[in-house]
């Protein structure tokens, strides 16, 4: 066990330090930091100083350790648009985005595993051709296309939900939630919708393919010569087996959601981190740039490693081949 | 020669391949769709009743002319105007060739390297491969729209202000397919393993033949209804991941209209009541993308028929 | 509730299994019958692809679609039960009829510990309570040789051998006390040292709860060693059946002595083995008239182009009975009140 999660965080290290260079490469190669830092009516000397402040000097490898010890405090550097710390900046947005992400992703489960396992088990009738059909308009359907049609539809039709913003939120501590006024539940529908929409198809197809390779797996045959009762062969037993790679590619695609939210945030003017990103491509704010990709990077790996513990407690196989390596 | 062409011909109305493809009326309608719409988009400039890059035929006066068949419709503006007096049919067509080019591009430059890659990684082994493998995994933890967006990103940066509309379009082709090689990448490797220790590579290199070069010819075959399955998919992606990049407002100028870009300008008049800017462009993706996508779905099922 | 001695407890009367597929149906299985009595074990033994396994999975109810039953009885103690619906067909699975299944890695669920996998099929099938289950499910796994079995039911699938866990297959197997097993190559994927072992075990317990065993395999060793009767496939169809010492001493069919003279036997290391020319055919392209024709060396014996032409019936020959021309002439000529009595 201790071993597994050593290895593990290992590799995420490693992830996390290529990422980190990635975005120490945009600050530093593509963005001329120097005048990052200054106003445009800076002299020579100044240049020089700021030159020596931030290390410019020293070599390579000790730049990119210097960056590394100011990211791990946090510390990006300020927006180039907004003139404010990207720290700041990306703390403020932080809770926006991942409510809206962690509504999306409570949707698309919810919605996704009942479905994929109904299409699964009726493959052969015509609800499951519709559905599956269905998922792949789904899938065609460009996401902020979707959400526009909602808006249309909801805030502009029928006028019920707003198309745009966040509503009212309620600070607690750093963290500004949406969830506990009216306006601002209202106001995570749509782009919650919008989001969910594409991870919903993505797992309903999942469940739906692991569960048909899961029926056709010899331990299914033999369950089915026990004469168990069809609700204990598909609930029972192809259910958990199905789950397990399924809980994998999930978690990896919340990551991406995170990310992916940059498209919904844009279409809803959600004040998250992916309309603040956005605006920083638009503008070639490269510290805000360069701090999303770590944080994204890092989210996406802490989401890993939580899953690779979680399908350690499922699958009774790993856990022992683990525990067990010396015995044998 | 024709003797050749004529049994390969009979040999395919023959193949599994063509026989579920008969019985598949969602497929063949999906395929009859997608290439009247790719082959109008080819050749919009013969098609297209207007040409929307032509400033002399453009009147101001036009614009905001709804769809024909409502009431203050013209007749030759079947798909009404957008806010430039540009006629919305033939900015589709023209949009839509765009949008395909960049897609078709993006995808084939994404299969070379990923291809490439993948014989390499697997070939080679060792620290190679390990490098290879550990970038496209560091890759995979980026959505390809994230990935896409920094390219452009960058660019914006690299790229001086007078040129960016020029490079606008191998800007947009790069960034979608520096995000889609790894699962080509993938695909390839894996088959590459499996070949790499069968005889007649031994045999190869015993005989000094160049073994990369003759594992390619056999690789490729064992690969190539993956790849194609892959492909197609990949389009339906890329062509989604221009617009979205488009209407975010990275990707193409207005100057050179693809679907995404039209869409981005018909959402500004949503609210006002110019519904055509903005929903004919976006049925037009949306048919587009469903058709390639119904293809590579099917295609997916009729190559790996266990995963019905 | 129990059934006539007359009755024999499992009869397959005329079955065929049909593959429908885009050039027509494939004919996997084509008009076999036979009976199991209770207690007995009878073997089915032939090619990969002569139909035994698909016949042993017609009679529990498993045959993947696109495979079907296109016609035919199969009746368990004088009941049909290839046309029950699939709650009672399931009733039957497991209590009347147990499987054992050829790969003991992949029959078992790896994410459960063998102890659910026995409990759950005890009572599903039997009326106990869980306390009383369990202690059955002990009870079966001491009795198929676990060691520590009160310690290893909780233990899961990969912690056990191949042999170990085919042991659990069989135990689970049992759980019911089924009247038949259809046991399909259950040696097949262990090692040949454990083989021995598996086999003597099914052989012991089948005899110990009288239960009767249709033993699908390739290996004729296996049958010689376990069987009371043996049942000869080629290419869906049945060359031969007959007591298992008459089919290996003294077969009819020529395949069935083509297939004999495969085997090694210990006395004469020496001596070339016999081998048959060709391959079975596939299901596509089975020759008319005898399917074993165009390998059969003595095709030229019988007259009229009969083999070639005909299908021969299943028919007395010597003490067992073969799906030959050779014998059907003499056998129709000395009794044909043999024929349907």
């Amino acid at each position: 066990m201790l071993a597994f999660i050593a290895r593990r965080l290992l590799q995420s290290i490693l992830v996390m330090l290529t990422v980190g260079f990635i975005a120490f490469s945009l600050f530093n190669f593509v963005g001329d930091p120097v005048s990052l830092m200054l106003p445009p009516e800076a002299t020579q000397a100044d240049r020089d100083e700021v030159r020596k402040s931030l290390g410019l000097d020293k070599p390579f490898y000790t730049q990119f350790a210097v960056f590394v010890q100011n990211a791990l405090q946090g510390n990006f550097g300020i927006s180039l648009r907004l003139g404010r710390p990207v720290s700041q900046l990306l703390t403020e947005r932080l809770p926006a985005t991942l409510e809206l992400v962690g509504v999306a992703t409570l949707l698309a489960l919810l919605v996704g595993i009942p479905v994929g396992i109904y299409t699964a088990l009726k493959r052969d009738h015509w609800s499951s051709q519709l559905l599956l059909t269905g998922s792949l308009i789904g899938v065609s359907l460009p996401n902020f296309l979707i959400g526009i049609f909602l808006i249309v539809i909801f805030a502009v039709w029928l006028g019920i939900l707003p198309s745009f913003g966040r509503g009212d939120t309620t600070q607690l501590g750093f963290w500004s939630t949406g969830f506990l006024t009216v306006s601002g539940l209202k106001a995570v529908i749509l782009p919650a919708v919008t989001l969910g929409f594409y991870p919903v198809t993505l797992i309903m197809r999942l469940v739906r393919s692991e569960m048909l390779e899961v029926l056709r797996t010899d331990y299914i045959k033999f369950a089915r010569a026990r004469g168990l009762s069809n609700q204990a062969v598909h609930f029972g037993h192809a259910l958990k087996n199905t789950l397990v790679p399924v809980i994998t590619i999930t978690g990896l695609q919340l990551g991406g959601l995170i990310a992916f939210a940059i498209i919904t945030e844009t279409v809803f003017q959600w004040p998250g981190m992916g309309l603040l990103f956005i605006q920083a491509v638009q503008f070639a704010d490269i510290p805000v740039m360069a701090a999303y990709l770590c944080l994204i990077g890092f989210i996406f790996v802490t989401i890993n490693l939580i899953v690779d513990t979680l399908y350690y407690v499922v699958d009774p196989r790993l856990r022992m081949e683990t525990s067990s390596a010396g015995g044998h | 020669m024709t003797g050749a062409l004529t049994s390969t011909v009979r040999r395919f109305l023959d193949s599994d391949i063509w026989y579920k493809f008969r019985r598949d009326p969602i497929v063949i309608v999906a395929t009859i769709i997608g290439l009247i719409l790719i082959l109008s988009s080819a050749f919009a400039p013969l098609f297209a009743p207007h040409s929307p890059f032509d400033l002399k035929t453009l009147n101001l006066s036009d614009a905001f002319t709804p769809p024909a068949w409502i009431e203050a419709g013209k007749a030759q503006f079947l798909l009404g105007t957008d806010d430039q007096g540009r006629d919305v049919l033939s900015t589709i067509m023209y949009g839509s060739r765009a949008s395909l080019v960049v897609g078709f591009a993006a995808v084939l430059l994404s299969m070379v390297v990923g291809i490439t890659l993948g014989l390499i990684s697997g070939y080679f082994g060792g620290a190679l491969d390990a490098f290879i493998m550990r970038v496209a995994d560091v890759q995979l933890s980026f959505p390809a729209i994230l990935i896409a967006l920094l390219i452009s990103g960058v660019a914006r940066v690299v790229i001086p202000n007078s040129q960016h509309d020029q490079v606008a379009i191998y800007v947009l082709i790069f960034a979608i397919a520096a995000s889609g090689w790894v699962q080509y990448a993938r695909t390839v490797r894996g088959s590459t393993l499996v070949e790499r220790n069968k005889e007649y590579v031994q045999a190869a290199r015993v005989i000094g033949r160049r073994p990369l070069a003759i594992m390619f010819a056999h690789v490729l075959p064992n690969v190539l209804g993956p790849v194609m399955v892959l492909a197609t998919l990949h389009i339906g992606t890329a062509i989604i991941t221009e617009a979205t990049l488009s209407y975010l407002g990275v990707g193409m100028p207005a100057t050179q209209p693809t679907l995404g870009t039209m869409i981005r300008i018909g959402g500004d008049f949503l609210l006002s009541g110019e519904w055509w800017i903005l929903w004919f462009p976006g049925l037009a993706l949306v048919v587009l993308v469903l058709s390639i996508n119904i293809i590579g779905d099917w295609l997916r099922d009729a190559l790996n028929p266990k995963l019905r | 509730m129990s059934s006539t001695p007359a009755v024999p407890l499992l009869q397959v009367k005329n079955l065929r299994i049909e593959f429908p597929t885009r050039r027509g149906n494939l004919t996997a299985v084509d008009d076999i019958s036979f009976d199991i009595a209770a207690g007995e074990v009878l073997g089915v033994v032939g090619e990969s692809g002569a139909g035994k396994s698909l016949t042993g999975a017609a009679v529990i109810g498993l045959l993947e679609p696109p495979g079907r039953i296109a016609n035919g009885e199969i009746l368990l103690a004088g009941r049909r039960i290839d046309n029950l619906p699939f709650e009672e067909l399931r009733k039957i699975r497991g209590r009347e009829i147990g499987a054992i299944f050829q790969d003991p890695l992949t029959s078992l669920n790896p994410l459960y510990t063998i102890g659910r996998q026995i409990i759950e099929t005890i009572e599903t099938h039997l009326d106990l309570t869980h306390a009383q289950a369990r202690a059955r499910a002990i009870e079966l796994l001491n009795e198929v040789g676990i060691p520590a079995a009160d310690r290893r039911i909780d233990h899961y699938p990969h912690q056990f051998s191949g042999g170990m866990r085919q042991r659990v297959v069989i135990s689970l197997a049992l759980a019911a006390n089924p009247k038949l097993i259809i046991a399909d190559e259950p040696t097949t994927a262990l090692d040949v040292s454990i083989q021995a072992q598996i086999i003597t075990l099914i052989k012991k317990l089948c005899r110990e709860h009288g239960t009767a065993v249709m033993l699908v395999t390739h290996d004729m060793g296996v049958i010689a060693e376990t069987a009371d009767r043996v049942a000869v496939m080629y290419a869906g169809r049945i060359a031969e059946i007959g007591p298992v010492a008459e089919v290996i001493h003294s077969p009819q069919h020529p395949y069935t002595i083509g297939l004999m003279g495969a085997i090694p036997s210990v006395g004469d290391a020496h001596e070339r083995l016999a081998q048959i020319d060709g391959s079975m055919p596939r299901l596509s392209a089975i020759p008319k008239g005898c399917a074993f024709n165009p390998r059969c060396t003595r095709v030229n014996d019988v007259p009229n182009h009969r083999c070639t032409t005909e299908r021969p019936e299943l028919l007395p020959a010597g003490k067992t009975k073969a799906a030959c021309w050779l014998h059907v002439s003499a056998a129709a000529q000395t009794d044909k009140q043999a024929v349907t009595a």
